[in-house]
C-alpha cells in the first residue's frame, strides 16, 4: 500500500544555509493494509521526519514515496486531498494538536467543509457519533469544550476518531502515547490494535521499545538517519543482530528482571559504522545492516 | 515529564482565568474579556479618553456655525461666549479649527495606521509562513524600509509631492511606518507555524492562505488589535508632526496646522495660550490615551500581567 | 540519614480554591536507602519532593513536620530552609536540561551557583573537577557551552553540582524521563553510584516509570491522587503489591515480550479526581474495581508488614 524507496531527507542549516544536516539516509521500507509497522529510535534519527514526509509535510530531498503506486509527491491541489483522505496523521503532543482559541470539536468541523459538504446536519452528526463511539468517547463528554478542559488521552482519541471519520486506509502515528499517562496509555494502545485487526495499516513511531513490541508485526530499527535492523517483530527483538539493537534492548528497564551487568554488549558502536552498508537479509524477513550478521 | 505541565496545568492554573470569586461559575471567551477589560482602568481611562475626542470631532462641527478658517471674529480674543476657544490673531475661530482638525486627525491615523496595518499583516505572515526565498526578500525589503530615516523620507516626499489632502499624506505614513509590525508578526507567525495544530490544518486539507487566516491569525488577534491600535497612534504623531513643520496639506485645518500657525504667530510671545494649548491637548490626549489603552489590553489579553 | 515525614500536607493556592496536592504524607527513609516516588501525573509526587526543600513559592504549608537526621526541617518558611538547601537536602529539579542559560559556560554557571550558596568555590572546585572526571566527563567541559553537550552528558553535570556538598538527601526530580533509553540507564546507575560512593547519603528519585524504579531503587512509594497508596522494597511492589491502584498500574504497563496479540493489557477507566475538591474517604474509590461502602471512610497509611504499608482497607483486611 505505501512504500518508501531510498528517501532521503537533508535540512540547510547554519549561518546563511551553508551547513547540511542529513536527517534521513537511504530509508526504504512497505506498510502493508492490516499491518503495524513500528519505526524504532532514540532522538535525532530522524523517524518523524519520516513520518512528515509520508504525510506531506515535509518535502523529500531524494528517493520516493508511493501509495498504491502513485508518487506522493507529484499530488497537488484535489489529488492531495484524496490523499489525505486516505492517509492522516496524529501527533505527540496532544495540547499543541488543537488551535486553543477554539472548541475541541472544531478539528472534525474543519474535515466536513473539505470532504463532507454534502451531508446534512443530521446525517453528519450521526456520522460523528459513530466516530466518537469507535474510539470510546460519549459525545456528550467531548463535544463543546476546549482543549483546555479535556484531558491528553480525549484528545489523542478525538484526532483518532478525526481520522477515522474520513475511512483512512493508513494512519501515520508520531509518538501518540508519550504524553499519556500510563493508565491511559494501553486503553489508546488497544484501541490501535483494534483498528488494525479492521484493515487499517499504521505506522506507528515511538522511541519505546515496550510499546512497539506489544502492537507491531514488523519493526524497524533506526539510527542517525538510517535503518540498522528490519522485520517481523518477533525476530528483531528475540534474535537482534546489530549491536545497536542490543545495546537498546539491553538498556530498557523490566518489570521483572534486573539489568545484567554481566552480559558484556559489544561496545557501542558509532553511527559513523553504519554508513555504506546496505542491508542484508540474516533470516527470512529480517534484514540488517551489512557486516552486523551472524 | 511533558505530561505533567498540561494536566497540572488544568489542576492549579483553572482556565479559563475566570472568576475571582470562587462561587460564580467561569464566564465564557467573550464576556471574559468584557469582565477584564472594564475592571482594568487603564483600558477605560485611555478608552474614555480617545472616545471623548472622536464624538468632539464627530459631533463638534455641529457645535458651532463659524467655519474653521473664516475670519469671522474679533482678531486674538480670548475663550468667550461666542467663541468657546477665542479667536486667532486672524479672527478665526479656534474651536471650529480644533474639532475640524480632529477630524483630520483621526483620518490620518485611520487612513495611514489602517495602511500600515494591512502591509505590515501580510508581509510579516507571508515572510513567517512561507520562509525560504520569500521570506529572504521580504526580509530584506523590511529591512531597507525600516532603515530608512522616515520621517526626513516623509518631509522630502511631502515637499516635493504638494500634498494637497490627508488622504495622501495618510498615504505616505502608511507606506513607511509599517516594518516593526512586519517584523513582529513574522516572529509569532515562526513560532505559531511549528505548532502541530497547523500541521493538522494542512492535513484537512487547507490551503496556505486560509491556514494562515483561520488558524494563525486568530491566535494572534489580540496582538494584531494592540498592533494596529499603536500604528494609529504613531500615525497621527507623525502627521502632526509633518503638519507643524508644515509639510502637510495647507488648505485646509488641522491640530499640527493649527501649532504651525500659532507658532508662527508668536502665539506663545503674545500670550494667546487658547490658540496652542487645545491642539497640543488634543494629540497628546489622542496618542496618549491610545498607549495607555494598549497598555491596559496587554494586562487584559495576558493573563500572567493581571493584578490578582 | 534518616527523614521522618509525619503528616505532610501542602496545598496550592488558586483563584478558586486550594488545590490539595499532598495531603497527610507520613513516611521514612533510612540510611543509604533510595526511595523511588512513583505516580502519574497530578498525584503529587513532585510537590512531595519540593516540599522537603521548600522550593516552590506558590506552594502552602498546611501542616506536618520533618525530621532529618534528628533536627526538624522548617519546611514551612522559605527562609529559614535557607541554610539547608544544597547542604543537607539538595534539588536535581525536573527540566533541569532545559535551564541551563544557554549563554552561559558551564563553568561559569557552576560558579555562579555555588556563589548564590555562600559556598567557598576555591575550595570545591578540585572536588568538583575530581567529582566530573569520575562521572566520565571531560576536562574541557566547563569551557563548553550547554547546547554543545548531549542531553546524558547535562543531566551528568546537574547531579554532579547538585551532589557537590554530599548532601544527606538527594531528591531527583524526574531525571530520566527525557532521556533516550540506553543514556537512561547509565543516568539511574550513576545515581546508584552516587549512593555507593557517598556522595549522597540517601535518595527519593520522582518519576512515573516504576520499571525504571525497580531497577535502581530499595523501596517505591506510589502515590495517587495527593495521597501515599502504597511504600514497599521495590521486589515486593513489583512481585505482591496489595493496593488496588499499584496492581492496576503494573498490569497496564507493556512489556518486552508481551505482544498485544497473545495478552490484551488493560489500563484504569476514568481519571482521577480534582484535586480542587477531592472526595472524602479514599480517592481511587470511583476507579476501584473492589471498592466497597466501607472506602467511604479514607482508609489510613498503615503497615501491614515490616516495610509494607498501604492505604486500603481491602489490603488491610
Amino acid at each position: 500500500m505505501l512504500e518508501l524507496d531510498t528517501c532521503c531527507k537533508s535540512f540547510r542549516v547554519g549561518a546563511f544555509g551553508t551547513k547540511e544536516l542529513v536527517a534521513v539516509r537511504d530509508v526504504s521500507f512497505e506498510v502493508r493494509s492490516g499491518n503495524v509497522v513500528s519505526l524504532i529510535g532514540e532522538s535525532g534519527s530522524g523517524k518523524s521526519t519520516i513520518g512528515k514526509m509520508i504525510l506531506r509535510l515535509l518535502p523529500t530531498t531524494r528517493g520516493t514515496i508511493t501509495y498504491d503506486g502513485t508518487d506522493v509527491s507529484t499530488l497537488q491541489g484535489r489529488s492531495l486531498r484524496e490523499y489525505y483522505a486516505d492517509v492522516q496523521g496524529v501527533f505527540q503532543d496532544p495540547f499543541s494538536s488543537y488551535n486553543p482559541i477554539f472548541k475541541a470539536s472544531r478539528v472534525f468541523t474543519m474535515l466536513r467543509s473539505e470532504y463532507f459538504s454534502s451531508l446534512s446536519r443530521s446525517e453528519w452528526s450521526a456520522k460523528l457519533e459513530r466516530s466518537l463511539e469507535a474510539v470510546s468517547l460519549e459525545p456528550g463528554d467531548v463535544l463543546g469544550k476546549y482543549p483546555h478542559q479535556l484531558s491528553g488521552g480525549q484528545l489523542q482519541r478525538m484526532l483518532i476518531a478525526r481520522a477515522l471519520l474520513l475511512d483512512i486506509r493508513l494512519l501515520v502515528a508520531d509518538e501518540i502515547i508519550s504524553m499519556l499517562d500510563a493508565s491511559t496509555r494501553i486503553d489508546v494502545l488497544n484501541l490501535l490494535g483494534e483498528l488494525k485487526s479492521r484493515g487499517l495499516g499504521i505506522l506507528f513511531i515511538t522511541h519505546d521499545l515496550s510499546l512497539g513490541n506489544y502492537i507491531s508485526d514488523e519493526t524497524i530499527i533506526l539510527r542517525r538517519g538510517r535503518i540498522v535492523e528490519m522485520g517481523a517483530t518477533e525476530k528483531v527483538f528475540g534474535d537482534p543482530r546489530h549491536p545497536y539493537t542490543q545495546n537498546l534492548l539491553a538498556s530498557v528497564p523490566h518489570l521483572h528482571e534486573k539489568w545484567r551487568h554481566d552480559r558484556v554488549v559489544a561496545a557501542a558502536v558509532p553511527a559513523s559504522a553504519d554508513d555504506g552498508r546496505a542491508l542484508v537479509a540474516v533470516d527470512e524477513g529480517h534484514l540488517v545492516a551489512a557486516g552486523f550478521g551472524p | 515529564m511533558a505530561v505533567s505541565t498540561g494536566q497540572l496545568q488544568a489542576d492549579i492554573e483553572p482556565v479559563p482565568p475566570g472568576a475571582l470569586q470562587p462561587a460564580a461559575p467561569a464566564p465564557a471567551r467573550r464576556s471574559e474579556f468584557l469582565y477584564f477589560a472594564f475592571r482594568n482602568w487603564k483600558f477605560v481611562l485611555g478608552l474614555a479618553v480617545v472616545l471623548a475626542f472622536l464624538a468632539l470631532a464627530v459631533f463638534g462641527p455641529m457645535l458651532t456655525a463659524h467655519k474653521p478658517l473664516e475670519f469671522s471674529g474679533p482678531t486674538a480674543s480670548p475663550p468667550s461666549h461666542a467663541y468657546w476657544f477665542g479667536t486667532t490673531s486672524f479672527g478665526q475661530d479656534v474651536f471650529a479649527q480644533f474639532v475640524y482638525g480632529l477630524r483630520a486627525t483621526f483620518l490620518v491615523g485611520c487612513v495611514g495606521g489602517g495602511i500600515a496595518w494591512l502591509l505590515g499583516a501580510g508581509v510579516g505572515f507571508t515572510a513567517g509562513y512561507r520562509s525560504g526565498w520569500i521570506d529572504d526578500v521580504l526580509n530584506m525589503l523590511t529591512n531597507v524600509v525600516l532603515v530608512i530615516p522616515t520621517l526626513a523620507i516623509l518631509i522630502i516626499v511631502a515637499a516635493y509631492l504638494n500634498v494637497h489632502s490627508y488622504v495622501t499624506e495618510a498615504i505616505l505614513i502608511g507606506l513607511t511606518s509599517w516594518p516593526w509590525a512586519a517584523r513582529a508578526v513574522r516572529a509569532q507567525t515562526f513560532s505559531l507555524k511549528t505548532r502541530d495544530f497547523v500541521d493538522i490544518a494542512r492535513l484537512s486539507g487547507r490551503k496556505t492562505r486560509h491556514v494562515i487566516t483561520t488558524e494563525i491569525a486568530p491566535n494572534m488577534s489580540s496582538y494584531l488589535l494592540m498592533m494596529f491600535i499603536l500604528l494609529f497612534g504613531g500615525a497621527v504623531l507623525i502627521g502632526a508632526s509633518l503638519d507643524f513643520l508644515g509639510l502637510g496639506p495647507s488648505a485646509s485645518v488641522s491640530l499640527g496646522l493649527m501649532m504651525n500657525n500659532a507658532y508662527s504667530a508668536s502665539a506663545l510671545l503674545l500670550g494667546l495660550w487658547w490658540w496652542f494649548l487645545p491642539p497640543g491637548i488634543g494629540i497628546i490626549g489622542i496618542v496618549g490615551g491610545l498607549y495607555v489603552m494598549n497598555v491596559g489590553l496587554d494586562e487584559i489579553f495576558n493573563p500572567k500581567l493581571r493584578e490578582l | 540519614m534518616s527523614l521522618h515525614v509525619d503528616d505532610l500536607t501542602v496545598y496550592y493556592q488558586s483563584l478558586r480554591g486550594d488545590v490539595k496536592a499532598v495531603d497527610g504524607a507520613t513516611f521514612e527513609i533510612a540510611d543509604g536507602e533510595i526511595m523511588g516516588l512513583a505516580g502519574e501525573s497530578g498525584c503529587g509526587k513532585s510537590t512531595l519532593g519540593k516540599s522537603l526543600i521548600r522550593l516552590d513559592t506558590r506552594m502552602r504549608y498546611v501542616r506536618g513536620s520533618v525530621e532529618l537526621d534528628g533536627q526538624e526541617l522548617p519546611v514551612w518558611d522559605d527562609a529559614r530552609m535557607n541554610p539547608f538547601r544544597f547542604r543537607q537536602v539538595s534539588i536535581i529539579p525536573q527540566y533541569a536540561l532545559s535551564a541551563l542559560n544557554p549563554t552561559r559556560r558551564i563553568g561559569r554557571m557552576a560558579v555562579e551557583l555555588l556563589k548564590s550558596r555562600d559556598v567557598a568555590v576555591d575550595a570545591v572546585l578540585p572536588e568538583f573537577r575530581r567529582r566530573l572526571e569520575l562521572v566520565d566527563l571531560p576536562q574541557d567541559i566547563l569551557e563548553r557551552f550547554p547546547i554543545e553537550l548531549s542531553g546524558g552528558m547535562k543531566q551528568r553535570v546537574v547531579m554532579v553540582l547538585s551532589s557537590l556538598l554530599d548532601p544527606s538527601l538527594l531528591i531527583a526530580d524526574e531525571v530520566t524521563s527525557a532521556l533516550d533509553v540506553s543514556t537512561q540507564r547509565a543516568v539511574a546507575e550513576l545515581l546508584v553510584e552516587f549512593r555507593d560512593r557517598g556522595f549522597v547519603k540517601s535518595m527519593i528519585v520522582i518519576t512515573h516509570d516504576l520499571s525504571v524504579l525497580y531497577q535502581m531503587a530499595d523501596s517505591i512509594l506510589v502515590m495517587y491522587a495527593g495521597k501515599l497508596a502504597e511504600k514497599a522494597p521495590a521486589e515486593t511492589i513489583v512481585n505482591d503489591s496489595r493496593h488496588p491502584y499499584t496492581q492496576l498500574l503494573l498490569s497496564s504497563l507493556p512489556e518486552v515480550g508481551v505482544r498485544y496479540a497473545e495478552r490484551r493489557l488493560k489500563g484504569i477507566p476514568g481519571r482521577p479526581p480534582s484535586l480542587l475538591e477531592p472526595p472524602a474517604g479514599c480517592r481511587f474509590q470511583a476507579r476501584c474495581p473492589v471498592a466497597t461502602e466501607k472506602c467511604d471512610e479514607q482508609p489510613p497509611f498503615c503497615p501491614l508488614e515490616a516495610g509494607h504499608e498501604a492505604a486500603c482497607w481491602k489490603a488491610v483486611a
